[in-house]
This record gives structure tokens, sequence and C-alpha cells, in this order.
């Protein structure tokens, strides 16, 4: 259950905004998370939850922006879509991709008021 | 990138207006325009479909309608919808890795190991995969070359800490409780009370779990993930993330191997799938086999931390030298 932890690390970084922007309520939390990232989306959603409990961000919703995965296949030379990290090309079957999108775990904005 | 919808370059842009598509998490693939004026007025013509219930608390100037099933349509969107001077709620952008801080802690540790010539390894695998017993057999082999720390990580307990200690080189427990990793924070405090000597190896074994600690750097210069042959062949392909952050892949108890039906060669296979710089090492702790290609290895990357050291020390003394020179000229 590392995405307690990441959870945490959201709360982290909207509580330091919302403290800057001198904001008296979170009513909205983006995120975006890769495909390929080690997080699974309803789980933090679960623990998001859990987390902001008492805080700032308090009843504020969680949106999740699901980045689609990307790689570089070096046998094609170019950027293919992917489903897996270990996923073969879709072009040519090789596994000689590198992964490139949709890895990410990014908080992207705040909704305050 | 545009900070209002995210998407990137490369995409058509139309002046003063621009389109790009989304993928929803339920698959739903859309494309919309929308204008980025001074009073930023959002198209109409989208609909955002997100999957599962979405609580999500709006001013009244949003009207949006509720589609059955649990979809939810936003109207105007987000982007659009927050316009300052209509309601007093506004968007901040952040566009933050989530595990910033973390990074941040492990750059710093690692940071630390560089300055004073320090090689750290993260130990990583499924409990019971022989990280211990590894560890000491390698330490015993070991600790007269060079010194040796170790941090060790356990929800409960201080008796892998202990069998290190039998082995006669300092060790810290960390009892991670609730916690399934180990994080930079934690190392830092490690290593502020081990006190790892200048030129010393660090081993940080972590956690018994083949999931979390993957996404948690901790400062480390390789991870390294051991599997044991009494596992599946093809746990590199269950637990991709784990192999494709490691550097160095242990394949321990090969001496069980003629009593098993496990085929190490596809094993290798599985795991360079996920990771094709993987750098594999045949091995077992308990009868040695193969134990002299993985310390061949530590040296190696003992000696590569000594040279970046004495290095940077050289380029300082050479630094000050010309300082001083510059000095005298005066």
């Amino acid at each position: 259950m590392h995405e307690i932890s990441l959870a945490e690390g959201v709360l982290q970084i909207v509580e330091d905004t919302a403290k800057r922007e001198n904001a008296n309520r979170v009513k909205l939390v983006v995120l975006e998370i890769g495909r390929m990232s080690s997080v699974e989306p309803e789980a933090i959603k679960f623990c998001f939850e859990a987390v902001t409990h008492g805080s700032i961000a308090q009843g504020a919703a969680l949106e999740i922006i699901s980045v689609p995965g990307a790689g570089w296949c070096m046998l094609c030379a170019e950027t293919v879509p992917m489903q897996e990290r270990y996923g073969a090309c879709p072009k040519c079957g090789s596994y000689q991709v590198q992964a490139t999108g949709g890895t990410e775990m990014r908080v992207k904005e705040i909704e305050i008021e | 990138m545009c900070t209002v919808c995210g998407c990137g370059a490369g995409e058509t842009k139309i002046e003063g207006e621009h389109q790009h598509t989304h993928v929803h998490e339920d698959g739903t693939v859309h494309t919309h325009t929308h204008d980025h004026g001074p009073d930023h007025d959002h198209a109409r013509s989208h609909d955002h479909v997100h999957s599962g219930e979405h609580a999500h608390a709006h001013g009244d100037e949003h009207h949006h309608e509720h589609g059955v099933a649990g979809d939810l349509d936003y109207g105007t969107g987000p982007a659009g919808a927050h316009v300052p001077g209509m309601s007093q709620a506004r968007m901040v952008q952040i566009e933050q890795d989530i595990l910033a801080k973390n990074d941040t802690y492990a750059a710093a540790n690692r940071q630390n190991f560089d300055e004073r010539g320090i090689f750290a390894l993260n130990l990583v695998s499924s409990p019971g995969s022989g990280k211990t017993t590894l560890l000491c057999k390698t330490i015993e082999l070991l600790k007269d070359k060079v010194a040796i720390s170790v941090v060790e990580g356990d929800q409960q307990t201080s008796n892998d800490a202990e069998r290190i200690r039998a082995t006669g080189v300092p060790a810290l427990q960390i009892n991670t409780g609730k916690g399934c990793h180990l994080d930079g924070h934690m190392v830092g405090h490690a290593i502020e009370r081990l006190k790892p000597a200048d030129d010393s190896l660090f081993l940080i074994e972590n956690v018994g779990n083949l999931v979390c600690p993957a996404a948690f750097d901790l400062g480390e210069h390789h991870k390294v993930a051991i599997l044991s042959v009494t596992e599946g062949e093809d746990k590199p392909l269950k637990y991709p993330d784990m192999f494709a952050a490691a550097d160095v892949m242990l394949l321990n108890k090969v001496d069980l191997l003629p009593y098993l039906e496990f085929d190490a060669d596809l094993a290798e296979a599985n795991a360079r799938r996920v990771n094709p710089n993987l750098t594999i090492f045949r091995l077992s702790a308990t009868s040695g086999d193969g134990l002299s290609a993985w310390l061949d290895w530590i040296q190696a990357g003992l000696e590569a931390q000594r040279a970046k050291r004495s290095e940077s020390v050289d380029t300082l003394k050479r630094r000050v030298a010309e300082l001083e020179r510059q000095l005298v000229a005066k």
C-alpha cells in the first residue's frame, strides 16, 4: 500500500500550495497519473480521502487524468503507444522499447477558495 | 506546454484557440477545442465522461448535467469554468511530481555518498529470497577489504540487524511499522546515525516487497533485485516495476536447481524483457557458487566511487592552487 505514502505526498504539495496562496479550502485536486506508473488510481482515491481527513483538503474532489503509455522502439526508431511497461512494440513485436510517457505521477493543479 | 489542459507540443494549434484530445480512464477519447482569449470562454461542445462516482463540489455558476449510472457531464469543464471574477474559487497550477519530496531527500543522500566516496546499494526482493543470508555472506567476504555499514528495513523486529551485527559490522534496523518500503528521509537519518566511513560500502536491505520499494529512490547508486530459484520464472513479468527499476538482478539459491523445475534461462529472459540493460549474476549464498563475480562487481563499484571522489578532490585542489596563484600575482 505505498499509495498511502503517495497520497501523503500529494497532501503535502497541496497544503504547501494552499498555504502559499492563502486559501481557506481546497475544492479540487487534479493528478496526472501515467498508465505505466506504479500507481493504482482506485487505491490512491481511497488513500487520498483517508489522508485529507481533518486537513485543508478535506472533502476535496480528486480528479485523475490518466496519461497513456508511450515508448521509443529502438528497432522502429519511433515513438509507439504502449499498454504495459514490459510490453512489446505494437508495430514490430520487439521488446526493445523504452518507456517515454505514461510513467508520470504529478499533482497538476488544485482549485482553492 | 498548455497549462490549461496540459496538452503537449506538436499538437494542432489554431491561433487563439486550440484543439486537443483527452483519453479518460474508461477509455473514452474525445477531442475538443478551447479558447485562450482573455475572457476564457470555453466551448460547450465537449463532454467529460468519468467512470465511477465522482464527488465534485463546484459553485452555483456551473451547470452539471448528470447522466445515468454514475456518469458525470462537466459541461464547461474546469479550465473554462473557473474564470477569475466568476467565482471566488481559482485554479492553481502546480505541475509537481508527487515523489518530489522523497527525491529531494534521495538526492541529498546520493550527494553525501558521492562526496565521501561511498558506494551504496539498495537490495530489494520479495520476503524469503535470501537477502539477509546473502548480505551476511557478502559482508564476511568483504569486511577485511572495506568498511561496511548496513541499514535493515523490516516492518517489525530487529532480527535482521542482529544477524548482520553478528558478522561484526555496524547495522541499523529501521522498523517501518505499517509502511511497506523505506524512503529517502529514513535513509538520511540512518546515514546520520551510522556515520559510514569514507570510501566504504553502504548496504540497504529494503523491506521484503516486490512492489512498493520500486518507486522510492533512497539515494543508492544501484537497486539490486534478488530473485530466488524457489520462486517462479515469471516473477519479473508479474512485478515489472521492480525489475525495471533495478540495475542488477541476483538469481539466488542456484544450488537448489537440481531439485527444482526452475528454468533459469527463462527467468533471465523474462527479466531482460522488462529491463534489457539488467546485469545478472547467478549465485548461491549458501554454497558460495557464483559469489566471486558479484563481489568483483561491488569492488569495481567501490573503485569507481573512490576515483570519482579523488577526481573531485583533485579538481578542488587545482582550483585552490589556481586561486592562490592569482592572489600572489595580485
